[in-house]
């Protein structure tokens, strides 16, 4: 049997999305972090780093500098290597613009912290419209 | 957000279906950060290199320009991602060239400056205490809120098409009083002597204040820093921790005192950079062989007053045969440091300036293959840090000490 967890928020941008999850406990830059032609994390430092990063649900800690990820993104989408959903601690507007522009769904500052419940492989559903997210533990 | 009926008319498509485009996706982003309001913005700089771009983002600048979308303010465009002169020679695809100049034909008929520089506040459109402006670029950002006072927050590419189309962008962030306080005091104990150890005292401080929403008030540091070395502050405030905005207390116009940059009380927060905060930054750099493979001055592109320096610094010697010397500047301060002699100089020691480009723009991954390039030294913080995500080896070394290395072929320390 699974159990649920709803995290609350204000509302996200992009569409109702569900998906399998994958959480780092680092930040996340698209254009700095990432090979985009493969969807795998590049930068060596990084937790992920060998990890795909395509159509999963991402848990990143912050949205770091490089004002390019507003394009990456939307690239990313349009060549089917991108994440299907980005949820951050707490977001820079970079990421926002991005997500705006590829119709990605991205939601910031969730409560209760996401970190200390959610582990990579849970099922989550994530609503910006409602401002909610639903994680189905694995066991 | 609260809209007037000017705004009302672009979303409801009367100012055409660019504006009308444009204008819904900076609604969404406003919404998101609970914006009240749109606010003016001056002046627009876009970032949006082939890279960033790639096709797809390319198609969507032309379509843009295609249904009429026009600048409504001074518009200026950040590096290329080639130098047209000197692809060749770099091992750079033809491939490259025919995308940067489909984007810049692009920008030319959106009516846009292609002026393809990260200085735009020292060369183009120096910014002014209060006015608001949409500028990508982090580097530029935070130099216009921090060093001029102006109002800015990160817009990336899209965005800051759209408010240079619109002429406004959503009044959030950067743009509001109590967001441009300071969160955090960091007393730094450790002394600068040059320009890159201000940028190291960037990559110290960033790494431990990671957050656009964070603004760290610089306390402890006598004297008064140049432009040059404001300019490297900035720029790896902003590359280690995605930060919009410093003080720095006595120095920047919003931090006559720690309280005053606190917005009326000093922040409840403080951190000690300790005195061996800059070399403890350069050491977390560390070469994986004595050999460098090249040698880099750029990120954000050279003033002329920098490219000076390092044509002083070469004095004439020679760069080692295996080892690369390369400098970013744009295309205004290239020509006048040809005409001032500085690139003869520059070019006699088997150095290369490149302008309209940065570093890290040029596909550097590629081009660090093609090349064999691995161990890169520079005296940039901001490079340093971007470029480990593009499989480099890179070294922070003050500038002196870089070009030892590029002459010597080896790395003294």
């Amino acid at each position: 049997m699974s159990r649920e967890f709803v995290f609350r928020t204000h509302p996200g941008v992009g569409p109702t999305v569900e998906g399998e999850a994958l959480v780092s406990h680092h930040g996340f830059s698209a254009r700095y972090d990432m090979n985009r032609d493969t969807g795998i994390v590049s930068r060596e430092t990084h937790d992920l780093h060998g990890q795909s990063v395509v159509d999963k649900i991402c848990f990143f800690t912050t949205a770091k500098g490089g004002v390019a990820t507003a394009w990456a993104l939307y690239d990313m989408k349009v060549r089917g290597v991108a994440p299907r959903a980005l949820i951050f601690g707490t977001t820079n507007p970079i990421m926002v613009q991005g997500a705006v522009l590829a119709d990605l769904a991205l939601m910031d500052r969730l409560d209760p912290d996401p970190w200390a419940i959610v582990e990579n492989g849970d099922h989550v559903k994530v609503e910006p419209a409602e401002g909610r997210v639903v994680v189905s533990k694995r066991s | 957000m609260q809209l007037t009926d000017s705004e009302r008319d672009l979303l409801a498509g009367k100012g055409g279906e660019a504006a009308r485009r444009a204008l819904e996706m900076q609604l969404k982003v406003g919404d998101f950060f609970q914006a009240e309001r749109f606010v003016p913005v001056s002046s627009a700089h876009v970032m949006a290199d082939s890279e960033a771009l790639g096709d797809v983002g390319i198609r969507f600048l032309e379509e843009l320009a295609e249904i009429g979308g026009r600048c409504s303010v001074p518009t200026t465009i950040n590096p290329r991602g080639a130098d047209f002169l000197h692809f060749q020679g770099l091992g750079q695809s033809e491939d490259v060239v025919a995308q940067e100049r489909r984007i810049i034909a692009a920008f030319e008929k959106l009516g846009a400056l292609t002026v393809n520089t990260c200085i735009n506040y020292e060369s183009i459109t120096p910014p002014r205490f209060g006015e608001h402006l949409a500028w990508g670029d982090t580097g530029t950002v935070i130099f216009a809120n921090s060093v001029a006072g102006a109002r800015s927050n990160f817009e990336g590419g899209p965005v800051a098409v759209a408010a240079a189309i619109t002429g406004r962008t959503p009044a959030y962030g950067y743009h509001l009083d109590q967001q441009r306080r300071a969160t955090v005091n960091v007393e730094v104990q450790a002394v600068p002597k040059e320009p890159s150890d201000w940028g190291a005292i960037g990559c110290w401080i960033g790494r431990q204040v990671g957050d656009y929403w964070q603004v760290p008030a610089l306390t402890g540091l006598d004297g008064q820093p140049s432009i040059t070395e404001l300019k490297q502050l900035g720029a790896s405030l902003a590359s280690y921790g995605s930060l919009a905005m410093f003080h720095l207390v006595g120095v920047t116009p919003e931090a006559p005192t720690l309280a005053a940059a606190g917005g009326g009380c000093e922040p409840a927060r403080k951190i000690v950079m300790p005195p061996d905060g800059i070399t403890d930054a350069y050491r977390s750099f560390q070469p994986e062989q004595e050999r460098p493979d090249l040698v880099v001055f750029s990120a954000p592109q050279l003033s002329l007053v920098e490219i000076r320096r390092i044509a002083d610094l070469l004095d004439g010697r020679t760069v080692h045969p295996d080892v690369q010397l390369l400098l970013t500047t744009n295309h205004a301060y290239r020509s006048l440091a040809e005409r001032l002699g500085f690139v003869a100089q520059i070019e006699r020691s088997g150095g290369l300036v490149l302008d309209d480009v940065c570093f890290y723009i040029l596909h550097a991954r590629e081009l660090g293959q093609k090349n064999h390039w691995r161990t890169l030294v520079t005296d940039s913080a901001k490079l340093a840090n971007i470029i480990a995500g593009y499989g480099y080896n890179p070294v922070l070394r003050p500038t002196a000490v870089c070009i030892e290395a590029a002459v010597s072929g080896r790395l003294p320390w």
